[in-house]
């Protein structure tokens, strides 16, 4: 755990990417393979399972530090992170431990097959065996939630170094479904080729957000098409069977089990990317239609009928076998068109249609009518790029429609966690109705650090109520909430349910008075709903 | 009868016709140290330690200021008044009053760790304890004074082998100096921002064993002191001051690094754990010591402070400060409070 745990103080020391991959490819070198298998699968969120409950690990950690529960749970609210309040209370180890990270997971798992006492008296044993940061993050694995400031993109490029291949082949090699348990450092990142597997999607290849497209340069060595409000996916299909790939690198095959119908009409060796969308025969239906489809396993058979999916497919990565994402985009688009041509309309795929222009003007227009097109704004690629890995600014860039907005006031907050513990940053918000505050969102970010200390000094001096760690303040601040999508929502007493609320702007130039009311929201819900 | 009151001016004695460490004009202020949010301008007279003296004038100007020893007896009206030493910053004070037999003690600032250079803290027996609890919650524990020294050296001879600046933001007075004392200076010079230079002279002046270092003036050849320690305000960490320094790596000295939230936040390369103020086992063990039966806490988490020293069989109440008081989130109003642990009502920058 010492290795481990000094990786992680070099990492969490700085805030230079370059510094960060110094450290993580001097433990790539150094480590035992156990121990880097491990860290990668950390690093891209494949988390041992939770076996503890966080409520016995604050009672074990209370008791164990002689401290009454309440103390603990306002140290909590101060630390903002149940690992670490755990790792600062206790009273520091009476022994020293030199087991590396893959001994402490394994006895994990030993230790959650064993009945409560036995675990408890393990778990105290660990605590008092492991100092500092080693506890802290001994921790971080028990509650099963591990975040650092480690980027995919960052740890790809260290193992690049560390193993001395093409980032690009070992972005490849990190994707699918593998554990810790069902492979070695060896098979993941040596033997044989990225390929092998015949499941393994290529890593995604992601768009920046574009600020003005005057910035693109000669318009004629752009691709516009629609950028549609669903799913990305990759549809793979080699070896007589098929594959879908969500972005998060979820394998989603069952949930969308129209898209197998692919292979009645693609050839095998072919890898699609695309947005899957809930579609009404002619055109896509709004995500709120496909929302029911996301995180359940199987389908029900009313689902197929009401909100049926198709693959708008945008990107061929892989053609007869052969991987062709450095050909040009221009090129990859001719094939897809040719391929995807003279499908019937029962067939699960759809061509992303081109959004022809000319000028920079064009482009503004075409934007605007993204919400009728169904879509939230317009892609651009660049003509003769390849497919890359991750985001990567200059090829592909996403130019999103304005949200939609709302003026509203702030009647609720609540201390936020981890970096922005001690700090107010998630707020309720109300509209008007009659002479009745009506709460419709929450929202948590879109402001600043320093306006999040302003919001926090006034919540502390203007709380007119304590419910809990929530505050009920004085309906005085108002602020333009930005949204992506809304939809009714028979749960909330406002009647919506906003997607992606944030917070735009403070509008101290606004009295409480003039916020926008209910009806606004209805007329909102009406025409986007 | 109490042998103090709480006021809106701050602490009185009713009996000497005294306060201490207010923040009103008063005609007779005793003060425990000199940060800002303890002594203020504008009280007809000052009694501190000889200690404190020479920066509570440096700060304050030309003032009335009559000084005492540690341990020295002084009768002030009905009420017998001794200084005693607190460890928080050279020359700070407990401030002991006793009337009529009952004896009362506020604490002012302390840490009951040594940290080389101010006068230990010790313990004085009393009925009634008046406690500061900047800290006052299990989770902070703070890091042995000696694996601090390796810390700081550490992170400086590495900076310096890669001949980039170390610029570290610690509090002017007090915090600074602890800092300098710990650092090796064969790994390089020390230079200082003039904030902190100033105090330092003062301290220097006295007779306090420090270090040389070199105030960092427009006309200095940096080039000539690559690799150098700068030791600023945790303020100056983020102004255009900073930015002649070029790629250096950055740390700040605070008890309130022991969090990581706070330590992301405040977006250093290193954060020092490092305190003037007592940390959770340091302010249990003086309160035990000082036997007494009823204590009143102050300055940071009071209540949950206070509720803990109840269940522990104390009689306890909260003394409020015109600060911002008992507030969870106070130390976040404003960012240098983050850092200035300090001066929670304000630093002298």
């Amino acid at each position: 755990m010492k290795d481990f745990a000094a990786l992680y103080g070099r990492l969490d020391q700085t805030t230079r990417t370059n510094a960060k991959v110094a450290a993580l490819a001097d433990y790539f070198r150094t480590a035992p393979d156990a121990d880097k298998l491990w860290t990668v699968a950390l690093f891209s969120g494949r988390r041992p399972r939770r076996t503890i409950t966080a409520t016995s690990l604050r009672d074990w950690a209370a008791e164990r530090a002689g401290l009454p529960l309440w103390l603990f749970e306002e140290s909590y609210g101060i630390v903002g992170d149940l690992s670490e309040t755990i790792a600062l209370i206790l009273p520091p180890p009476s022994k020293d431990s030199d087991q590396p990270l893959s001994y402490w997971i394994a006895r994990l798992r030993e230790l959650s097959a064993l009945p409560e006492p036995e675990r408890k008296a393990g778990i105290l044993d660990a605590w008092d065996s492991l100092p500092g940061s080693e506890r802290f993050l001994f921790t971080k694995l028990l509650t099963g939630s591990f975040r650092v400031g480690v980027s995919q993109t960052l740890m790809t490029k260290a193992l690049a170094q560390a193993t001395d291949q093409p980032e690009t082949e070992v972005a490849h090699r990190l994707m699918g479904d593998w554990t810790p348990e069902t492979t070695t450092w060896a098979r993941l990142l040596h033997e044989g080729e990225a390929r092998d597997d015949s499941a393994r999607p290529y890593p995604f290849y992601l768009a920046y957000q574009l600020e003005d497209p005057a910035d693109l340069g000669d318009p004629a060595d752009w691709f516009a098409e629609r950028k549609w409000d669903g799913i990305r996916g990759q549809l793979i299909l080699r070896e007589g069977k098929h594959h879908l790939w969500s972005r998060g690198e979820d394998l989603i095959t069952d949930r969308f089990p129209e898209l197998a119908r692919a292979i009645d009409w693609l050839p095998h060796g072919t890898v699609l990317d695309g947005e899957i969308l809930a579609w009404d025969g002619d055109h896509p239906m709004t995500f709120n239609a496909l929302q029911p489809r996301i995180g359940r396993k199987t389908v029900p058979k009313s689902l197929l009928t009401t909100a049926p999916v198709v693959l708008m497919t945008y990107d061929l990565l892989e053609q007869d076998g052969h991987d062709i994402r450095p050909v040009p985009f221009q090129d990859r688009r001719q094939r897809l068109e040719a391929l995807l041509t003279g499908l019937p309309p029962e067939a699960p795929l759809r061509l992303s249609p081109p959004v022809p222009f000319a000028t920079v003007d064009d482009l503004r227009e075409e934007r605007l009518r993204a919400r009728e097109e169904g879509a939230e704004g317009l892609m651009l690629k660049r003509r003769s790029s390849p497919y890359g890995t991750g985001r990567k600014k200059g090829d592909w860039w996403k130019w999103k429609v304005d949200p939609l907005t709302i003026d509203a006031v702030m009647v609720y907050a609540q201390a936020g966690s981890g970096r922005r513990a001690n700090l107010f940053t998630d707020f309720t918000f109300a509209v008007r109705n009659g002479n009745e505050l009506v709460p419709f969102t929450k929202a948590y970010s879109g402001l600043t650090d320093a306006e999040f200390r302003q919001i926090t000094a006034w919540v502390n001096k203007h709380t007119v109520q304590k419910f809990g760690p929530v505050r009920q303040v004085e309906p005085v601040q108002v602020f333009e909430i930005g949204f992506e999508g809304i939809q009714a929502s028979p749960r909330h007493k406002s009647g919506v349910a906003l997607r992606f609320p944030r917070m735009l702007r403070w509008r101290h130039d606004k009295p409480v008075n003039e916020i926008d009311t209910l009806d606004t929201l209805r007329e909102i819900l009406a025409a986007h709903g | 009868m109490n042998v103090l009151t709480f006021t809106d001016r701050g602490i009185y004695c009713p009996a000497g016709d005294f306060h201490i460490d207010p923040w009103r004009p008063v005609p007779r202020a005793l003060l425990t140290h000199g940060h800002s949010d303890h002594a203020r301008g504008g009280m007809d007279t000052y009694l501190s330690t000889d200690l404190a003296a020479p920066v509570i004038r440096h700060r304050l100007g030309p003032i009335r200021l009559d000084t005492i020893r540690y341990g020295e007896p002084r009768q002030i009206g009905g009420a017998k008044v001794s200084f005693h030493p607190a460890g928080h910053v050279p020359g700070s004070a407990q401030i002991r009053v006793e009337v009529g037999g009952e004896v009362w003690v506020v604490s002012g600032d302390y840490k009951v760790v040594d940290d080389g250079l101010s006068t230990p803290w010790e313990p004085v027996r009393c009925h009634a304890f008046i406690s500061e609890c900047t800290f006052g919650l299990p989770v902070f524990r703070w890091t042995p004074q000696e694996e601090l020294r390796d810390q700081v050296n550490g992170w400086w001879a590495q900076n310096a082998s890669e001949g980039r600046f170390s610029l570290l933001g610690a509090y002017s007075l007090g915090k600074a100096q602890r800092v300098m004392h710990l650092l090796d200076p064969s790994i390089g010079p020390i230079l200082t921002h003039g904030a902190v230079e100033a105090v330092t002279q003062v301290l220097r002046d006295q007779g306090m064993p420090l270090p040389p270092t070199t105030r960092v003036t427009p006309d200095l050849d940096l080039k000539a002191h690559a690799g150098a320690m700068v030791i600023a305000t945790p303020s100056a960490l983020n102004s255009t001051w900073a930015r002649k320094f070029g790629n250096a790596s950055t740390a700040v000295a605070s008890g309130w690094m022991a969090l990581r939230g706070i330590r992301r936040r405040r977006g250093t390369d290193r954060g020092f754990v490092m305190s003037d103020h007592a940390d959770w086992p340091g302010l249990n063990e003086a309160i035990r010591a000082t036997g007494a039966e009823k204590v009143f806490v102050t300055h940071g988490y009071t209540a949950a402070f206070r509720r803990w020293l109840e269940e522990q069989g104390y009689d306890a109440g909260i003394v409020s400060t015109d600060y911002a008081g008992e507030e969870v989130l106070a130390h976040d109003e404003a960012p240098k409070d983050i850092i200035d642990e300090d001066a929670p009502g304000g630093a002298v920058a």
